[in-house]
């Protein structure tokens, strides 16, 4: 919100240095981010009184002015038509700067001769001034602008930009600033004049209120106005309200406007006469019941939304904006002012569908009290009459369901220092919140007290409540550091962070960058990594309101993502690239909230070192991709089998299903030539995936302790051929077999000459090893002759010769 | 004879002394020491001679041997250290060509950060807890003092999540901070408690350098018997002397969230200006880092906690804005954009 500095200090004397009531004001919660200055640049700018006016020489349709400017007189050429004897200007001195309006750009004025006629200085418009966009005639100030005064001074002023939290409305008004003001220095409130006389024509015969709905609407006032006239405000009400960052529309509206700037009220006239039936209703609307605002839009409600009516139409949306039906336009002569009290959520639910956020919906939406109704209504009839003229109703009509007392709250002062850690005096407690204008009564005990918060606060419900205005006024900064001093709690970290930090840690050992992508994918994303049309499965959960298309669903998989990243890194990057995401996928489940497994996923592609001055520059393949799947797993103690695969996704046959103790926990392999023109990839690439979340128990399993074996090796190399339709797997497992071999690990696998067709070579070394004595060639050579003919005979292998 | 072994002596020594290569050695050895050297057949004549004799020579015979031996070791040696400088000296060796390239990856800037974080709170007794990233409203709004239509949830723009259920009256949302999980924390586990919750958080936001919507949070949750204040801020301002340094200045202002009272602002000094006002810290001087207070009577009443009893409290920080602020990354989006030449700078 933007606070005058001028309009404040009529409310309070602020002796601080500027920059010192900012800070103070900020750290007791209401941040000033910005103090712009306006008139910062009407230097050489005075208030000029225009003395006579005579014709141009050379020119019909230029005028001679002359301008007193208290010392001196001057006498410009000025075209514009609005000019009159006695008016008071802003008179802008050679040298001034002005906004040319034309361009828009910031010059200097510069002497000049127009039609013959020398000009050393100007009458400036507001659009020249840099005011508003104003630009049909010179500006014209107040009667009361002080002659030969400087513009600056008369129009400048610091405005306060102020975060105000949503918790405290009051604040988003002069008076409630100045009340923290007051508080946090010590100073005293000057309040305006309010009352104003009013005639002997009782409100009451003139129109009568009903609240139907009182759940939404507390308390309803009005006041009534004959007899007004509808003009221009005067400057310095329009000015303050421009610096604000409001536009003037005319006095009514603006005084409206003004006071609740000022009280934080918002208000609201009609124009009497067109208020059918002298009746206020205020009621809920009927479902599709239409009204045209304010800014001439057709708005169609619901029977949720509250409006204000007459005896037979809506005349405005309670709260939110008026009707154009009711408008006060220049004609209108009698005036109805509400000062109403309406439900929060009632106007945010409102103000949000109709997208209609306005200053006074800002405020009902956060809570004022109805308490403040009276005071702005009266602030604003007083000012009404001032400016417009009329004469006031007797009484205001006032219907008020809403009315509650306000409890006061016990606070100790053990209260205080139990929540904030240090002690504070009573007296110092009282009167920090005295100075708030809470009500501190004493109560039974000598170290508690009986607070009432003031009519205006609508954020106090409790003792911490009250702690906090101690706290902020006393200064969060006398508030001291201590280290938490309570015994440690017990600790049950869940497995799943520590595995999930393992396996970050081994990526990167085995060159992998991390990238962490966006949970929301399209639907398109997803599609890419099917081969043919179908329906995706799982079906992944759709957003309600998405922001766009490519962020409408959560991701099932991480896969789309990381492949889409390759592919856009193999744009700029022609080296090997090695990426994995660790991160959640969303499983939807029937009812409930869907499951979040954490998935690891991992892509290669390229070469499987950088290209080196000492050579070794061949590609990925399968079983690179398997190789960092295997170290992973042993890492965390898991062994696993792997088993022929099923993913669509991936190469028919280089593929292998991830099995741990019987269950599929991931995959691995090259990904299906059909998928990579979808995301734009031209190379083969390989993936694997593992779903760490069904990892998990079986990392958490019990190691061990394999005793060293004294007795020495015995190593064997043995060549075998075998069908091509034999895997690997099925030898090794056969020679794992025999008790005294106690390791096997193939070294070659060979396809091709000599080796007739349908057949391949496979090497193995065995390592023999007894756990009871050292083992003899002879013993050793059994073995293998054992373990040759069981390969042979179950699996048709016949020695390499 | 003893002549005779001087003479041979002072000859072969200077023999020895014109060597000069390592393998000449040993065809000196085997000349003058070997089985069929002089030497060796004096020794051997020995016994022809009469004792007297044998002794004198044979005295001499065992020096002069002693005498070459030792020799020779010392000019094998002194040969060897010559070897090794011209060796050292000069063989051209280039130390520039770099070394055999080995794989190595890169955490996500991120996901350092939020490490390095955990680890100073695990170090304060803390324990890391995660949680759902879709979630019911009443956990991410209700539970925290934020029902529907409340202001504080204009600020934090929602993404629904579009439930199939329609019987189900409960919304489902993405998370839109990490707070969210306060209450699901308090309801498992009674006090004492002390836990950070990481995670990411979505908000309706368009992208642009400073948002985005999806990033990270971490939050803090402590509960027992006398927690104060006072705790909350020697609790944020050691994490902030560990992570930010000894030197950085720290403000401690009052700020409003629905879910703790009191409620607080921690900034620091902005390191750009150093406090004097900057574009990144929109010339305030300060950079706001985190939002704190002492949870909320009410939230821990939801939890089943008599606020009478425990108090606690509660802060939560944007990650993001960390790394950002550390190594003057001017734009979010890099993050998420998984730009290799971004991501290996880290």
């Amino acid at each position: 919100m933007k606070v005058s500095l001028n309009w404040l200090r009529e409310y309070i004397d602020i002796n601080l240095p500027l920059a010192d009531l900012a800070d103070r004001l900020t750290m007791a919660g209401i941040e000033v981010s910005g103090m712009p200055v306006t008139g910062g640049n009407l230097g050489n700018i005075v208030v000029g009184q225009i003395v006579a006016i005579n014709p141009h020489p050379n020119a019909d349709r230029l005028t001679l002015v002359t301008i007193d400017l208290g010392t001196e007189q001057s006498t410009v050429v000025c075209g514009a038509p609005n000019l009159r004897l006695g008016d008071k200007v802003a008179f802008a001195h050679v040298d001034a700067q002005l906004i040319d309006p034309r361009s828009g750009q910031v010059c200097r004025l510069k002497p000049a001769k127009i039609r013959g006629v020398t000009s050393s200085g100007m009458a400036c418009s507001e659009k020249e001034l840099g005011i508003s966009d104003s630009h049909e005639g010179i500006m014209i100030l107040s009667e009361e602008a002080p002659v030969g005064t400087s513009l600056a001074d008369y129009l400048g002023d610091t405005v306060l930009d102020l975060e105000v939290t949503p918790n405290r409305p009051d604040c988003l008004s002069v008076i409630g600033i100045a009340r923290e003001i007051a508080a946090l220095t010590g100073q005293s409130l000057h309040l305006a004049e309010i009352s104003y006389k009013a005639s002997t024509s009782p409100i009451d015969s003139q129109i009568s209120v009903e609240i139907v709905d009182p759940d939404l609407c507390p308390r309803y006032c009005a006041s009534l106005v004959t007899g007004i006239k509808v003009a221009e405000s005067p400057q310095w009400l329009q000015q303050r309200l421009l610096n604000c960052g409001m536009r003037p529309i005319n006095n009514i509206v603006d005084v409206t406007n003004y006071v609740m700037l000022e009280y934080g009220q918002p208000l609201h006239a009609f124009d009497y006469h067109r208020i059918r039936g002298k009746k206020i209703v205020v009621r809920r609307a009927t479902a599709g019941e239409v009204i045209v605002s304010l800014d001439w839009v057709k708005r169609t409600l619901d029977e949720n939304m509250l409006v204000i009516a007459d005896e037979e139409r809506a005349v405005a949306i309670a709260g939110v904006m008026g009707g154009a039906n009711s408008e006060v336009t220049e004609s209108a002569t009698t005036l109805l002012l509400e000062s109403a009290n309406f439900n929060p959520a009632s106007i945010h639910r409102t103000g949000s569908l109709l997208r209609l956020p306005s200053e006074a919906c800002m405020r009902f939406e956060r809570g004022i009290r109805p308490e403040l109704t009276i005071p702005a209504l009266k602030r604003a009839t007083h000012l009404i009459l001032q400016l417009a003229g009329g004469k006031a109703a007797k009484g205001l009509a006032d219907v008020y369901p809403g009315k509650r007392d306000s409890e006061p709250i016990l606070l100790s002062t053990e209260m205080v220092e139990r929540v904030l850690g240090v002690e504070f005096g009573f007296d110092q407690i009282v009167s920090v919140l005295s100075s708030l204008g809470f009500d501190c009564k004493p109560s039974a005990s000598v170290s508690e007290v009986r607070v009432t918060a003031p009519y205006w606060r609508s954020d106090i419900q409790q003792a911490v409540d009250l702690v906090e205005e101690v706290a902020r006024i006393i200064g969060y900064d006398k508030i001291p550091a201590t280290m938490l001093s309570q015994q440690l709690p017990r600790q049950n970290p869940d497995p799943i962070i520590n595995l999930k930090r393992q396996v970050r840690y081994s990526l990167i050992g085995y060159g992998f960058d991390e990238i962490v992508t966006y949970s929301l994918t399209s639907s398109d994303m997803l599609n890419k990594l099917l081969t043919e049309p179908r329906p995706l499965e799982p079906v992944p959960l759709r957003m309600a309101n998405p922001m766009t298309a490519e962020q409408e669903y959560l991701r099932t998989n991480l896969r789309a993502n990381l492949l889409d990243a390759l592919a856009s890194n193999r744009r700029h990057e022609d080296g090997n690239i090695r990426l994995f995401e660790l991160g959640k996928v969303y499983l939807p489940r029937p009812n409930d909230l869907p499951s979040e497994p954490e998935v690891l996923c991992g892509v290669l592609s390229g070469s499987r070192l950088e290209r080196s001055w000492q050579g070794g520059y061949d590609s990925f393949d399968f079983y690179e991709a398997k190789g960092v799947v295997e170290g992973l797993l042993s890492q965390v103690d898991v062994e696993a089998s792997f088993e022929k695969g099923g993913d669509e996704s991936l190469h028919p046959v280089k593929q292998a299903t991830i099995i741990v103790d019987g269950n599929r926990v991931g995959v691995v392999g090259e990904l299906h030539p059909k998928v990579s023109p979808a995301f734009d990839i031209s190379e083969t690439v390989y993936l694997f995936e593992i779903d760490l979340s069904s990892l998990l128990p079986f990392t958490i399993g019990h190691k061990m302790f394999q005793p060293i074996l004294r007795f020495p090796t015995i190593v064997r190399d043995i060549a075998l051929i075998v069908d091509t339709g034999v895997t690997h797997q099925q030898v090794s497992n056969i020679i794992s077999s025999f008790p005294l071999v106690k390791q096997v690990s193939i070294f070659d696998a060979y396809v091709g000459e000599p080796i007739p067709p349908g057949k391949k070579s496979l090497a193995y070394r065995i390592t023999f090893q007894s756990p009871t004595h050292t083992m003899t060639d002879d013993e050793v050579s059994k073995v293998q002759q054992k373990t040759l003919s069981k390969l042979s005979s179950e699996l048709g292998a016949m020695p390499r010769s | 004879m003893l002549k005779q072994l001087e003479e041979l002596k002072l000859k072969v020594l200077r023999e020895l002394e014109e060597v000069s290569e390592i393998k000449e050695l040993e065809s000196w050895r085997v000349r003058y020491l070997g089985k069929k050297s002089e030497l060796t057949r004096i020794l051997r004549s020995l016994a022809t001679l009469p004792l007297e004799q044998r002794k004198t020579i044979g005295a001499l015979a065992n020096e002069v041997r002693a005498d070459l031996e030792s020799s020779l070791k010392q000019k094998r040696q002194t040969l060897r250290e010559a070897q090794v400088v011209i060796q050292t000296k000069e063989e051209q060796f280039d130390t520039t060509l770099p070394g055999r390239p080995l794989p190595i990856g890169h955490l996500h800037p991120i996901t350092q950060t939020l490490y390095e974080i955990c680890d100073i709170f695990i170090s304060m007794g803390f324990q890391v807890v995660e949680g759902p990233e879709v979630e019911w409203d009443y956990y991410n709004f209700e539970s925290l003092n934020i029902p529907k239509e409340h202001p504080a949830r204009d600020t934090m723009s929602t993404l629904w999540v579009d439930s199939k259920a329609e019987s189900d009256e409960r919304c489902m949302l993405l998370r839109t901070h990490t707070t969210s999980m306060q209450l699901r924390v308090m309801e498992k586990t009674p006090p004492p408690l002390r836990v950070i919750i990481p995670g990411k958080v979505y908000r309706y936001e368009a992208s642009d350098a400073t948002h985005t919507p999806m990033f990270h949070q971490i939050d803090g949750l402590v509960v027992d018997k006398g927690i104060t204040m006072a705790d909350l801020k020697g609790t944020l301002y050691e994490v902030v002397r560990r992570f930010f340094g000894e030197d950085r200045k720290v403000r401690f202002r009052c700020d409003y969230f629905p879910f703790v009272e009191p409620g607080a602002e921690m900034a620091i000094e902005c390191s750009v200006c150093s406090g004097n006002g900057c574009r990144l810290c929109g010339n305030s001087g300060w950079i706001e880092i985190l939002g704190a207070g002492m949870t909320h009577p009410q939230v821990l009443q939801r939890a089943g906690l008599d606020p009478e009893v425990y108090s606690g409290f509660a802060f939560g920080m944007g990650v993001d804005r960390i790394p950002m602020l550390r190594y003057w990354i001017d734009n979010i989006r890099l993050f998420y954009n998984s730009d290799l030449r971004f991501l290996r700078q880290f």
